[in-house]
């Protein structure tokens, strides 16, 4: 009942929706980059959206799964192989005892995650299972998955093996997410206006809306540097430090902006120009560096509207994949 | 106005974090428009909460204050930066320190890396200036920069200069509460020699 790190990856932590109620002690919130993917591989995989998962960077690893199982993968495409067999993504999948899931290409995106049926048998750490880096707590020993690291499933998932066919390493179940709407115009990013932004000079203002910003190779987890027009404020007064947020978007001395990230600080003094609206959080987390972004200034009600239909989306995806396989175990 | 949240915590309250002089609150807009169905944008609705959190914050502030008293070794290896200090500060070394210690500071924000308290308010006379670049410092470390004091609660990069250094952990993630400090707190400082640090190390 586990799977078995054969080679590890760029990095490969375990994930959740993050951890809340610490951040006054400085403790972030971390959590899955792409928090709707993540949230659908465990929808797809017959979990709940708060169930730990495996998030996956390229190079990805080498994955050993011991047992049968029900997963799912999704997100950034690195075009995931059973064996020699393409898997799909966006798919509840059964996969064979004994095979070895690896990832052969980029192809699109940034991160992905793999979730197995019955979620991973972690110990949570302050409520959650995310792996603080920093804090070494969480997740799987609070650190990324090493060789020979073996994830123990929470639920015996022997009783899908029915469900795969003699000669076949995995079988793909007739269930599928439209997700389209969620990563469409995946450079074009909306934000809400910071406290500081009617502090830009007007040209800066304009610049911030009209021109393309690129995602600096010095981009991770903590945040993303973006290197475009030089933002100037109309005075350089220093601030005093307060909270931030994951999609914050700081403007450093240089006139550069950074986009804060599920692993950001939980304070900083730097001018807040804006923050990325939830509902794009998905997709800005599936850029990389090199790619471009052209930013949208967006209305309260629109952020919400927005976030509001995505999730009320997931709320329903979460009752048909419950459904879909109850019929099929049932 | 941060008790005020705790005592009146909503559905969707995902974390309240207090700083110099502000109040952050980060919630979860889907949850609260489900629950709550506000005629108004989710975040208005909020805004107004933090209003009243604010024309009551008087009722809660008198609330007891903890208060820390918190051994520090100002010597040797603990405090690479002191001699610095002193030769640009044109002060001694033991003045530092007695300025240091005899201050009664206040936690005001707790940020940067877990458990990293930020304390004020430094006596002008020993308010100095951040490192040019940062340098590596070792958990437990305490500095100053410009007038606010801290302590580094892991080895970690920093730019603050360092005086001293406390014998107990500021985080411990296996802890029931893995950081003891909260903000708002009081913290006394009190100088102790290399062997009491080594003792209660």
């Amino acid at each position: 009942m586990s799977l078995t790190i054969i080679k590890p990856g760029l990095s490969d932590t375990i994930q959740d929706t993050g951890r809340f109620g610490q951040a006054h002690l400085g403790i972030n919130a971390g959590g899955a980059m792409d928090p709707y993917a993540a949230g659908v591989a465990n929808m797809l995989a017959g979990n709940n959206q708060c169930e730990a998962v495996l998030e996956i960077h390229f190079p990805g690893p080498q994955i050993l799964f011991e047992q049968n199982a029900l997963i799912s993968i999704t997100g950034g495409d690195f075009t995931p192989m059973l064996n020699d067999e393409p898997l799909p993504l966006w798919r509840p999948v059964v996969v064979r005892k004994n095979t070895v899931l690896h990832f052969n290409k980029l192809q699109d995106g940034a991160r992905c995650y793999l979730a197995i049926h019955g979620g991973f048998c972690v110990k949570p750490w302050l409520g959650s299972y995310s792996t603080n880096l920093k804090a070494g707590a969480g997740g799987h020993q609070g650190r990324r998955l090493e060789k020979g690291d073996e994830l123990t499933f929470r639920e015996n998932t022997v009783y899908f093996a029915g469900l795969l066919k003699e000669g076949r390493e995995l079988q793909v179940l007739n269930w599928r997410v439209n997700i389209r709407r969620v990563y469409e115009d995946p450079h074009e990013i909306c934000f809400t206006p910071g406290n500081e932004f009617k502090e830009l000079c007007p040209n800066s203002q304009e610049a911030l809306l009209e021109n393309n910003f690129i995602i600096h190779p010095y981009s991770d987890r903590m945040g993303y540097r973006l290197k475009g027009a030089v933002l100037k404020r109309k005075e350089e007064n220093e601030m005093v430090s307060s909270g931030v947020n994951f999609g914050t978007m700081q403007l450093l001395p240089d006139g550069q902006l950074i986009i804060l990230m599920a692993d950001h600080q939980t304070t900083g003094g730097y001018p807040r120009i804006g923050h990325v609206i939830t509902a794009h959080l998905p997709k800005l987390a599936q850029l990389r560096p090199g790619d471009n972004i052209q930013f949208r200034c967006v209305d309260q009600q629109t952020a919400e509207d927005l976030l509001y239909s995505q999730q009320q989306e997931l709320v329903i995806l979460q009752r048909a994949c419950h459904d879909h396989l109850n019929e099929l175990v049932c | 106005m941060a008790a005020w949240f705790s005592d009146h915590a909503f559905e969707g309250l995902k974390n309240i974090i207090p700083a110099y002089s502000s109040l952050t609150v980060i919630y979860d807009p889907f949850l609260v428009k489900t629950l709550y169905q506000p005629d108004s944008t989710v975040y208005d609705w909020v805004k107004q909460l933090l209003q009243t959190a604010f024309e009551h914050s008087d009722d809660i502030s008198n609330r007891a204050v903890k208060r820390h008293q918190v051994p520090v070794c100002y010597e040797g290896i603990y405090a690479p930066d002191l001699g610095s200090m002193a030769a640009s500060l044109k002060l001694p070394e033991e003045e530092i320190i007695r300025i240091h210690a005899s201050t009664l500071y206040r936690v005001f924000m707790i940020g940067f890396l877990p458990g990293f308290a930020y304390l004020g308010t430094v006596d002008a006379q020993i308010a100095f200036p951040r490192k040019p670049q940062p340098a590596p410092v070792m958990a437990g470390s305490v500095g100053i920069a410009g007038k606010q004091t801290g302590i580094y609660p892991l080895n970690s990069p920093g730019g603050w200069n360092i005086i001293g250094r406390i014998p107990m952990k500021m985080f411990d993630p296996n802890a029931k509460e893995p950081v003891w400090m909260n903000p708002g707190d009081e913290v006394q400082f009190c100088p102790v020699s290399v062997r009491e640090f080594e003792m209660q190390q």
